[in-house]
């Protein structure tokens, strides 16, 4: 099982154990994080599983695909950090991944 | 998000007050599948979606993506699928109207419904088919402060007229083909158009693309790379926006904004209809996928009942025997016979393979 965090924008931290293989958005889910909509069920066509991840992550979590990219259009408020949630698999090498939920989702 | 499918549409018209025996309301899958199921049993529709296309979340949402769970069909792609449904349902004559919204839907005297779109096209109906999936279409609002006050008198997600830009500072915000398109077409009545977007690449369609950037070098648009954070104004009127660039934050002064971020579905006009509603469902029974007002029936996403999945075989399903049903009521007389296309002539000359 591999650890997730999730940072709400109210500072509220919330670990959870993800399966690999799942995604990072699923795994949200599954522990209702709050902030992390989903509204396609992880097609890359919504924008709305938008999260920051900590820049100590992101070069392990990578960059966005330009498919992810041009999805990234469609969310709010969108950094250094900006990656779909539904994107990122869960693994080994992102065991302890932080990553913080933004303010709105639209 | 799908900003390239190309189906011609089979008509179209607009405006003015049409009879006919049914409306359907959506274009997604099980709205053009019920096209099929009617239309073998000689009951003509039309068609209304607020989309430009047919194809409903499989155009709108994942047209590339592949599906594996439609009957015999191993793969298929939203698109795809879509293109087969126009194909199979040709020989009906639907009639579709595309972008334009059903907001008005009224049982009158005599039995028949009245419907009305938001482009004043009416319809007179025997029955009436809601296959609004996840509810309409709609743009998506950015979350700025106070941005409700300002729509539809500086805000606007779409504009029908565009002289009505005349002599406006006009920001437009996005990178996808709305953006180009009304940059393009706006800037030539603006006073000023800033284009504004998080980055330096754009999704739209090359061409435009290129024309934009030439515009931006004759200076007729200006190319601001950034996000808004913050709108200016009182009484509904803009007078500038605040941008986040990579240096800092500019304040643009401006009297219009348009803001594409794309299409989300919201429910809509679906829940004003008077219809027993559940979590924002429409409930119908499992045997004509009727609901509570008899000659109203809903298939697809829209519905509810109890083991109800939201695939799109399950929506074939219910669009088959909401015809049926429908049948009993636009030719009550008539005695019903079940048929296989397979084998029934009547069919097979209906379908034009005989
Ligand atoms: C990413 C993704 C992947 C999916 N994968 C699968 C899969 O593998 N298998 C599967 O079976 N299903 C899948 N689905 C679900 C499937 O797409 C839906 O079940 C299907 O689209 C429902 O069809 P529908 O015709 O009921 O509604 P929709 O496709 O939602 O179409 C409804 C249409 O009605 C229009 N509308 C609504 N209200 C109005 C109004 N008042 N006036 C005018 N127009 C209106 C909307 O604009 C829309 O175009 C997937 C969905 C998504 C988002
Ligand atoms: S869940 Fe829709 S883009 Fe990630």
């Amino acid at each position: 099982m591999t650890k997730i965090t999730f940072i709400q924008p109210d500072g509220e931290s919330q670990t959870v154990e993800a399966e690999n293989g799942l995604t990072v958005m699923e795994a949200a889910k599954l522990n209702d994080i709050a902030g992390i909509e989903a509204e396609c069920g992880g097609a890359c066509a919504c924008a709305t599983c938008h999260v920051y991840v900590d820049d100590a992550w992101r070069d392990k979590v990578g960059k966005a695909s330009d498919m992810e990219e041009d999805m990234l259009d469609f969310a709010f408020d969108v950094r250094e950090g900006s990656r779909l949630s539904c994107q990122i698999k869960v693994s080994d090498a992102i065991d302890g991944l932080v990553v913080r939920v933004p303010a709105k989702q639209f | 998000m799908a900003e390239t499918i190309s189906i011609a549409p089979a008509s179209s018209e607009g405006g003015g007050l049409i009879e006919t025996d049914a409306v359907i309301i959506g274009a997604g899958p099980c709205g053009l599948f019920a096209v099929f199921e009617l239309g073998l049993l000689d009951i003509k529709a039309h068609v209304v979606d607020i989309l430009d296309r047919p194809g409903g979340q499989c155009a709108e949402l994942y047209p590339e993506k592949p599906i594996y769970d439609v009957p015999a069909l191993p793969i298929v792609t939203g698109q795809e699928l879509t293109e087969r449904l126009m194909e199979q349902i040709k020989p009906f004559n639907p009639v579709f109207h595309f972008s334009e919204r059903i907001d008005e839907l009224k049982k009158q005297a005599d039995g028949r419904f009245h419907l009305v779109t938001d482009a004043g096209t009416e319809f007179i109906a025997k029955v009436v088919v809601i296959a609004a999936g996840g509810g309409s279409f709609t743009p998506k609002r950015p979350p700025l402060n106070g941005i409700e006050d300002f729509e539809g008198k500086s805000v606007f997600y779409s504009v029908r007229k565009i002289e009505s830009m005349r002599g406006k500072d006009i920001v437009i915000v996005g990178g996808g083909d709305s953006a180009l398109d009304w940059t393009l077409n706006l800037a030539p009545v603006a006073n000023s158009l800033t284009l504004i977007h998080r980055r330096d690449e754009f999704r739209a369609a090359p061409h435009s693309v290129e024309k934009m950037r030439k515009m931006v070098e004759d200076a007729s648009v200006r190319l601001m790379i950034g996000q808004v954070t913050a709108l200016e104004g009182a009484d509904g009127q803009l007078t500038a926006i605040e941008v986040k660039t990579a240096s800092g934050s500019e304040k643009i002064p401006c009297t219009a904004m348009l803001p594409f971020f794309g299409l989300t579905m919201k429910l809509g006009p679906v829940a004003d209809w008077g219809l027993n509603l559940h979590e924002n469902l429409v409930s119908v029974d499992t045997e004509r996928f009727e609901t509570n007002e008899h000659g109203i029936f809903a298939i697809g996403d829209i519905n509810t009942y109890p083991g109800k999945l939201k695939l799109i075989l399950s929506g074939f399903h219910e669009a088959a025997l909401m015809a049926q049903a429908a049948q009993r009521i636009i030719y009550p007389e008539k005695k019903v016979v079940f048929q296989y296309t397979t084998s029934s002539s009547s069919l097979q000359k209906k379908l034009g393979v005989k």
